[in-house]
């Protein structure tokens, strides 16, 4: 009792705070039947409870630095990292970021309860305010999840475009001094700037005078694609390469006439085939086939 | 003296006959003076010598503005005006796109990987049209 009457005189976070490291056991061994961690940790239930332990540690030291409403504060740095894995877990197994939050915010309830089972003999007016910042620091928990959550997604979308501009761009040498490009899916001006860069920096190492652009992986073509193209081949001829465009669909021939757009100046042709023949009959290169009538000779 | 526009003494950018080809090596950052100076002395040289070739080669130049394509052009044009194909040898990546985002395509001015293929370019040239002349001779 004489407990209590001490306690009433203390600021809510920090009987918070002091409520969270008390029954640190406790809370973590709810927590870990909540859906968050008990769908995270399938593997063992004392993982889960450490987890939560951890969690709750954090949330005990932001609690006594007096700072539930900052999402910065650096009580929650240690278990960053943990949150973020779990909202990422829970994300991977198909929930949505309603759901995870939803499900963080589940944490609250039995926290709340304990809290208030906790100070029953305290002052309706101070376990209300106790209750209130515990609350407000349970939200601030759910801010960070989610936070981190979503920051980890950007960073996978911007380290997946990065990727994206690298693979999608291969120049293949297929012969000597003959390299092509195959260009696969939409092209925007950021893309075809990369093939430009790459096609003209594979024509100077590989010492290539052909340079082929296929582009039977490209879905459409718009005026600005068109005119990249046309700047692509303008620039590998500056440099003394020919580049023959081949790959060029029914549909997308019509759209180029249909703009108006003069290809005239570029060689075309209808298949890679056809443009690899193109350019090794420039280059005086020969295939000859080797007939079996001449093989059963040999 | 009276000149209001201070410039930069003009240096001169060897160019160096080989054969029935003149070589000319571009290094670095050009100043306007001596582009112009360059221009002549091409001129001067194709008309002295009679060649059949021009290679320019810029493998060396980083930089390139509207100014030197328009140079380039232009001594493209007068060289053929004295009978004289020029080959533009060597062009770098990020000059070639600078020059394709400028507008200036150059068209009708020929091009080279390098001096070497710029070389064998007119000589193949040469050689194609030289049997006439061997069949008129041989007999």
């Amino acid at each position: 009792m004489p407990e209590h009457e001490t306690a009433e005189q203390r600021a809510p976070h920090d009987e918070v705070a002091d409520f969270l490291r008390r029954r640190r056991e406790q809370i973590a061994q709810r927590w870990a039947d909540v859906p968050l961690f008990r769908t995270v940790f399938t593997v063992s239930r004392d993982e889960a409870v450490e987890a939560g332990k951890s969690v709750v540690e954090a949330l005990a030291a932001v609690a006594a630095a007096g700072r539930a409403e900052d999402a910065e504060a650096a009580g929650f740095g240690v278990v960053r990292e943990q949150l973020t894995r779990t909202a990422a877990a829970r994300s991977r197994a198909g929930a949505s970021s309603a759901q995870v939050s939803n499900e963080v915010d589940a944490l609250r309830t039995p926290v709340v309860d304990l809290l208030v089972a906790d100070l029953s003999a305290a002052p309706a007016e101070h376990v209300r305010e106790c209750s209130t910042a515990l609350t407000v620091l349970m939200g601030t928990l759910r801010l960070v999840v989610m936070e981190s959550a979503l920051s980890e997604g950007q960073a996978l979308i911007d380290r997946q475009r990065l990727q994206l501009l690298e693979v999608a761009t291969p120049v293949i040498k297929l012969w000597d001094g003959i390299v092509a490009v195959p260009l696969i899916g939409t092209l925007d001006s950021a893309r075809s700037q990369v093939v430009m860069e790459t096609l003209l920096e594979a024509v100077v190492e590989q010492h290539a005078r052909f340079a082929i652009l296929d582009i039977t992986g490209v879905p459409t073509v718009d005026s600005l694609v068109a005119q990249h193209l046309m700047k692509t081949v303008a620039a590998a001829r500056l440099m003394g390469a020919e580049c023959v465009v081949s790959g060029i669909r029914p549909a997308i021939a019509q759209t180029i006439v249909h703009l108006g757009l003069d290809l005239g100046t570029v060689v075309t042709r209808a298949s890679l085939a056809d443009a690899l023949a193109y350019a090794l009959d420039q280059q005086g290169t020969g295939i000859v086939e080797s007939t079996p009538h001449a093989a059963g000779q040999r | 003296m009276s000149d209001p526009y201070p410039r930069a003494p003009s240096t001169h950018v060897p160019v160096l006959r080989l054969g029935d080809v003149l070589l000319v090596t571009l290094q670095g950052d050009l100043h306007d003076s001596t582009a112009e100076q360059l221009q002549q002395d091409i001129g001067e040289a194709i008309a002295r010598s009679s060649v059949s070739g021009v290679v320019i080669d810029i493998s060396g130049v980083e930089i390139v503005d509207s100014f030197l394509g328009r140079v380039l052009a232009e001594i493209a044009a007068k060289a053929r005006l004295l009978a004289a194909q020029t080959v533009v040898a060597g062009m770098r990546p990020a000059v070639a796109i600078t020059l394709v985002e400028l507008g200036l395509t150059l068209p009708g001015m020929r091009t080279a990987l390098d001096a070497q293929d710029a070389l064998g370019m007119l000589t193949r040239q040469a050689a194609s049209s030289r049997p006439a002349h061997a069949r008129q001779e041989s007999p």
